[in-house]
């Protein structure tokens, strides 16, 4: 009897281990599945032109998407020109200056804004920047993924104000540091690492989106000068190709993925590298 | 009960008797014709939950004067209302006067009393800057102008810092041990020359090597600055501090020379404290 309970557990115990063992390689494998697959087939259509040379027309193999790369980057630079101030901005009040009440209510709607879908951020932008001038821009796109930069920008910067102590505050104040000078001089230096980390991440997560794009920034298999015509961009092209029927599209959607997953996955390494150093000298 | 209430009539007689006598040997004394804080009647609330209560006190310059009492008995909190730190902190009000050489410090600009009233804290809390950054920093938000480098060695040499950092002066504060840390600390506070330097608890997290160091260089500071330090170590007190005030509850119970009051206190609740049988 009792030996057999105990079997009953030694073997209940093993199932278990195997079965959280296995979800948690599931976990990982996954990664490396899309990684493996993306390097497979996106490899070999990988070559310079990719990166110097405009799509060529339907029917021509070849050519590149130096377009969408910029394009992507340029859509990146407005977000983070709308986004990012905000949101470090509105961090700070939260983190400083904010009373329990308003805080919470903003902590609260940051979080809901956070949630709301990316195709309904699109549709905001392109209600209010594409239809008054009736046609798909670079600004709308930047529209879009700049709100969605800013609730990841707001927490993150929140979080890492928050996570200097106090006594840094009051040492500065004892000096007759007014309290935007504390902020400005020690805490902001102090809480850099953490909030530059937080923002590239923000960055990178937005800079996969296509949803938002679609009806925003649009698409254009040409160079886009300035910032008023419709605009090229990475995701955008992996819809587009992946879905035309031309199996070498095909393999520069491949391609394509490979570029965008690399810069997402070096951003976030970075990020997580700087981190590390700077949490070091903030444990101290 | 009774007989307790009883005794301390008894010793309330002598008290009296012993505070006219001792009042006027220190007014026949020249200490205290000069007074660097005055404070009558100072009431202090966190809320609704006073912490101090009609407090009455005069702190003499450049002394060193000595807080002592329980966790909890508002010592830190009377140290904070001087250079008044405690407005930081929301939903705090204060009552009563406070007269720095004469002047109402509620009615003076903040940033220019602190700078007057320098404060070192019981953890020290060296800025993520270099050494250093870290003593130019009060220089530099009082827009001084001249060499910064000239007080900023004479601060650090002040403090008693000097011939242990002058070769990494551009190095991380946290690179510094504890007792470094704290001694760059006060560096900090004496490079905008303050005339008083409140000390809360400097020497809680430091071993005793380093605490004798720190009462050495309050020693030597004496000449130029006034010191008000809160304290859990008795013996420091009693080392450190020409005067030396118990507080119980958030009211102040006796204030005396440190020599008299270590030996002679004259409340048997201050003598039951400085002898270890409560707090």
């Amino acid at each position: 009897m009792n030996r057999g309970r105990l079997l009953w557990r030694k073997s209940l115990n093993v199932v278990m281990l195997t079965l959280t063992g296995l979800s948690a390689f599931g976990v990982v494998s996954i990664l490396f599945l899309i990684l493996g697959y993306l390097i497979w087939n996106g490899g070999r259509s990988l070559n310079l032109d990719f990166f110097t040379q405009l799509p060529k027309p339907v029917g021509e193999t070849g050519g590149g998407m130096a377009n969408a790369i910029v394009g992507s980057l340029k859509l990146l630079l407005l977000a983070a020109l709308m986004g990012l101030p905000v949101g470090l901005l509105a961090g700070i009040y939260l983190a400083e200056f904010g009373g329990k009440f308003f805080s919470f209510v903003i902590r609260y709607t940051t979080d809901l804004l956070n949630g709301v879908p990316s195709i309904v951020i699109g549709i905001f932008a392109y209600s209010l920047v594409v239809l008054p001038v009736k046609h798909f821009s670079t600004l709308a796109g930047g529209v879009a993924l700049g709100i969605m930069v800013i609730p990841i920008t707001v927490r993150a910067s929140e979080e890492f104000l928050r996570s200097i102590p106090g006594s840094l505050r009051e040492g500065a104040m004892a000096l007759g540091a007014s309290k935007w000078r504390t902020i400005a001089t020690v805490i902001l230096p102090a809480a850099s690492g953490g909030i530059i980390t937080g923002m590239l991440l923000a960055l990178a997560r937005v800079a996969g989106e296509t949803a938002p794009l679609l009806f925003t920034a649009f698409s254009n298999r040409f160079w886009s000068p300035g910032w008023s015509q419709p605009i090229a961009s990475l995701p955008v092209m992996i819809y587009t190709y992946a879905i035309a029927p031309y199996d070498d599209w095909h393999r520069q959607a491949w391609a394509a993925g490979l570029i965008l997953l690399g810069l997402v996955l070096l951003a976030n390494v970075g990020c997580r590298l700087v981190l590390n150093r700077g949490g070091v000298s903030r444990s101290i | 009960m009774a007989s307790a209430s009883q005794g301390n009539n008894a010793t309330a007689a002598q008290i009296a008797r012993q505070l006219t006598v001792s009042e006027k040997t220190s007014a026949a004394s020249e200490k205290e014709a000069s007074v660097r804080f005055e404070i009558s009647d100072l009431n202090f609330y966190y809320g609704t939950k006073q912490a101090v209560f009609g407090l009455n006190l005069k702190i003499p310059r450049n002394k060193v004067t000595a807080l002592i009492g329980p966790s909890g008995c508002g010592k830190s909190t009377f140290l904070r209302t001087l250079n008044r730190m405690n407005e930081t902190i929301r939903n705090t009000r204060v009552e009563g006067q406070v007269l720095l050489d004469g002047q109402h410090i509620l009615r003076m600009d903040v940033v220019k009393l602190r700078r007057r009233v320098g404060m070192v804290f019981q953890r020290p809390n060296p800025f993520p800057k270099s050494i250093y950054d870290n003593v130019a920093y009060g220089l530099r938000i009082n827009g001084y102008q001249g060499r910064l480098a000239d007080l900023v060695e004479h601060s650090l040499k002040r403090a008693a810092l000097w011939d242990e950092v002058k070769d990494s002066l551009h190095k991380s504060a946290f690179a510094l041990s504890g007792g470094q840390q704290q001694r760059l600390c006060i560096a900090r506070a004496l490079a905008v020359d303050p005339e008083v330097l409140l000390l809360d608890e400097p020497c809680s997290a430091l071993d005793p090597v380093t605490t004798a160091k720190i009462e050495e260089l309050m020693f030597h500071l004496k000449d130029s600055c006034t010191m008000v330090i809160v304290t859990h170590n008795m013996q420091q007190a009693a080392r450190a501090s020409d005067f030396t005030a118990f507080m119980l509850d958030g009211k102040l119970i006796e204030h005396n020379e440190t020599s008299k009051l270590f030996t002679t206190p004259q409340d048997p609740r201050t003598e039951a404290y400085i002898t270890g049988r409560f707090g």
